[in-house]
């Protein structure tokens, strides 16, 4: 391997992608040749550094800078200052890098975003090259399947991640040694391992995060869990919607396959296993995992009843066990560094790590890893940054569809699988969606509902139907015509629902309901009783008014669509209430903000 | 318009590359799934000339295969705009008004989502989480993203497509 004095890690995440950080690697290519550079500096294009909001990022080694909204013709600058002459160019860094009392520079690990995580699962994600075999195995890669391979059994495997206590992570939380021993025990000619990358929860990706930035983890993780259950088949089924996790993860597939560390007799152990990738094709019930079996083998993806479990009938009525991607990104860590290492992580009954994809109204938008434990405070605050433009705090969101809200009282809560089920929410895959007190929590629980009748795949007539009511009532409510009693009622379909419905998607559905009527039942009393959204986003519920601060510019009359609003120049406008179609764009044109809703 | 596109689309061309497909993997084990996404890649969408000749080479019944089509949101019957316009619905998104670019899109194009402009021009459609958070409200115009929308940019973004 050629030696560089410097190192420029340029974000490849979707989120840093999205915001052109293709250009910006293209311009610094152009750059560093223009300067003659090529020998003295290498650039990387990483998975995901974690820090979405302030993409495109830059990160420059040995210093650590962190540059952060980078924009294609800032390669120039960077490269002429920082590369060439050694001066950071701190105009251009992340703005909490520069220390402005004492002009001191702090490296991309000293700040706050970073400084209370802990990183298992997305240790090489914004570290090394995903698309490079060479990188990985630099970081101990492949170590732990030649530990497995050479020096334990398969017992030996089951009970190291036993010991370890590490649970699922796609949401369930179930003991993953405990699964593997099921599979292990089962006796048949042929068994499958399977990774579980349909990552359907809205507003979550962690999955695709490490994927996209360490691919070889998960490579190297199921060719571990082949070997403990007696697989020599692994598939990873992921979403059509990651094109770039579906790319690099072929990538690594040919890789390891030409390294001799997928196929046959690997490590001249004699132990065989292959690799193969299938496509999800949008349905969210698919991380349903017998429906995940049943898209696999071509049939449309409905869950079957359990028992028979996948660990005995799976894929092909074959001993199957499918695990999560960040669950498995977490297994080489754990052989390499042993089961007390990671049992040391976290709190009694949830050990090691949690990634958590922190969006909605919240300043560091991104992807984050904390251990077991950490309190919601400290992740919403110290690491999320607090709530944008001085608005209150209103609730945070887990678990997604299946999970439910947390409020400003439990805040101090620390984070775990049954805390969070106590709070009457889920620890779920992982997303963790803040909501300030502009966001209507009826409307959220309605966006939920709206979500599953949309995925439901209609086999079972709890989830088919109820879900189905249940968004009816939702919509009800929300256009301003609740009835006394709709609560009673949603409440009764919701635990109805929880009991009958044939899989996780169906008994976990009414939970956004349930625990928004829990934390929040005024709300749903104000817009039933009194027809009002306190929060304002019930469109039926609101009515536009023009105040007294109008200066008459007319800029709302000539921007409403309907032509609702008169008046003359100079001179307070009305808007007429009966034609009004609530769209807003008046009060987005007003340079006085003199209109209001109310 | 639509008969039309799919006249141009059902071509021997097109179907020999089918063929191909189905040849290089009917030995696969549920090797459905894969087909109809390499056919969707070929033909634009899956009518259902496509299904018949996947449901005649594999020896499984059309009704399942529709059956099939039908369950995945991404397999689509009728072919698609020139600009498939995605509005994320993500919950991040949507917490940060989505809803409210979705509503201006609509009337700006005088479809709801999941249609096709008359013109052929434009397909509007609700996705599943980008993964790009940090940009909500997102949409993508075919490959490109647009990020931190807000209602009064719609107009001016759609006037470079029409």
């Amino acid at each position: 391997m050629e030696l560089y004095r410097s190192h420029v890690l340029i974000c490849g995440g979707t989120g840093c992608t999205s915001s052109g950080s293709d250009l910006v690697e293209e311009r610094f290519n152009e750059e560093i040749k223009k300067n003659g550079l090529e020998k003295e500096v290498k650039i990387i294009r990483t998975g995901c550094f974690g820090l979405c909001e302030v993409g495109p990022v830059v990160v420059v080694y040995p210093e650590g800078s962190f540059y952060a909204h980078v924009k294609p013709e800032d390669a120039k600058t960077i490269t002429e200052e920082h590369l060439l002459k050694g001066r950071i160019v701190r105009d251009l860094l992340y703005y909490e890098s520069l220390e402005e009392a004492s002009d001191q520079v702090k490296s991309i690990n000293e700040v706050d975003f970073y400084q209370k995580q802990m990183r298992v699962a997305l240790r090489n994600c914004g570290v090394i090259d995903p698309e490079n075999i060479e990188e990985y195995i630099a970081m101990d890669g492949y170590a732990a399947l030649g530990k497995v391979l050479t020096e334990m059994s398969p017992e030996d495997v089951i009970n190291h991640i036993k010991q370890s206590g590490l649970r699922g992570r796609g949401g369930g939380g179930f003991p993953t040694g405990v699964k593997w021993s099921f599979a292990a025990g089962a006796k048949n000619d042929q068994k499958y391992m399977i990774c579980n990358a349909d990552e359907g929860d809205p507003g979550a990706f962690m999955d695709r995060s490490v994927l996209e930035g360490d691919p070889h983890a998960i490579i190297e993780a199921m060719a571990i869990a082949g070997y403990a259950i007696g697989a020599s088949q692994g598939f990873v089924y992921i979403r059509a919607e990651y094109p770039i996790a579906v790319q690099r993860l072929e990538i690594a597939i040919a890789q390891a396959k030409e390294n001799g560390l997928l196929g046959k007799d690997i490590f001249g152990t004699g132990f065989d296993f292959d690799l193969e990738i299938r496509l999800g094709a949008g349905a969210f019930v698919c991380g349903e995992e017998t429906a995940l079996l049943q898209s696999i083998e071509g049939y449309r993806g409905m869950p079957r009843p359990k028992p028979p479990f996948p660990a005995n009938k799976g894929l092909w009525q074959k001993p199957t066990i499918i695990n999560n991607v960040e669950t498995l990104a977490n297994i080489p860590q754990i052989i390499l560094k042993g089961a007390e290492w990671f049992s040391s992580i976290g709190t009694e009954k949830s050990k090691g790590t949690k990634v958590f994809a922190l969006g909605g109204k919240i300043n560091n938008t991104g992807l984050i890893e904390i251990p077991m434990g950490t309190t919601l405070r400290e992740v919403i605050y110290d690491i999320g940054g607090g709530i944008p433009n001085g608005k209150k705090f209103k609730a945070v969101q887990t678990g997604g569809p299946s999970g439910g809200c947390i409020t400003y009282e439990h805040l101090d809560q620390p984070i775990d699988y049954d805390n969070l089920i106590a709070l009457g929410s889920m620890m779920g895959s992982g997303g963790m969606i803040v909501m300030d007190e502009d966001n209507c929590m009826v409307d959220i629980a309605r966006f939920f509902l709206d979500f599953t009748v949309d995925e439901s795949c209609g086999k079972c007539t709890p989830c088919r139907e109820g879900t189905k009511r249940m968004l009816e009532m939702l919509e009800k409510i929300t256009s301003g015509r609740g009835e006394e009693g709709d609560i009673e009622k949603l409440e009764k379909l919701a635990y109805t629902i929880k009991d009958s419905a044939l899989c996780g998607l169906g008994q976990t559905a009414p939970n956004p309901v349930i625990s928004t009527i829990r934390y929040f039942r005024d709300e749903y009393e104000a817009h039933i009783n009194d027809k009002k959204c306190p929060a304002g986003v019930c469109k039926n519920l609101l009515t536009y008014y023009i105040t007294d601060a109008c200066i008459g510019c007319t800029k709302c009359a000539r921007n409403c669509p309907v032509d609702c609003i008169s008046g003359e120049v100079k001179k307070l406008h009305v808007i007429d209430a009966e034609k009004c179609i609530k769209c807003g764009a008046c009060m987005e044109a007003c340079p006085v903000n003199a209109i209001i809703k109310k | 318009m639509e008969n039309q596109v799919m006249k141009e689309v059902l071509n021997e061309k097109n179907f020999a590359a089918l063929d191909q497909v189905i040849e290089a993997n009917k030995d696969r084990k549920g090797a459905l799934m894969p087909i109809l996404h390499e056919a969707q890649n070929i033909f634009g969408a899956l009518p259902i000339e496509v299904q018949t000749v996947i449901s005649e080479k594999l020896d499984i019944s059309l009704a399942e295969i529709y059956g099939v089509v039908t369950f995945y949101s991404q397999f689509s019957l009728v072919p698609k705009g020139e600009f498939v316009i995605g509005l994320c619905l993500g919950t991040a998104c949507y917490v940060k008004g989505a809803q409210n670019i979705l509503d201006r899109l609509e009337t700006e194009l005088g479809i709801k989502v999941g249609e096709t402009s008359k013109d052929g021009k434009f397909t509007l459609e609700a996705t599943r989480c980008l993964g790009c958070c940090g940009l909500a409200p997102v949409m993508v115009i075919n490959e490109k993203v647009y990020g931190r929308l807000e209602p009064g940019q719609i107009t001016g973004i759609l006037k470079q497509y029409k």
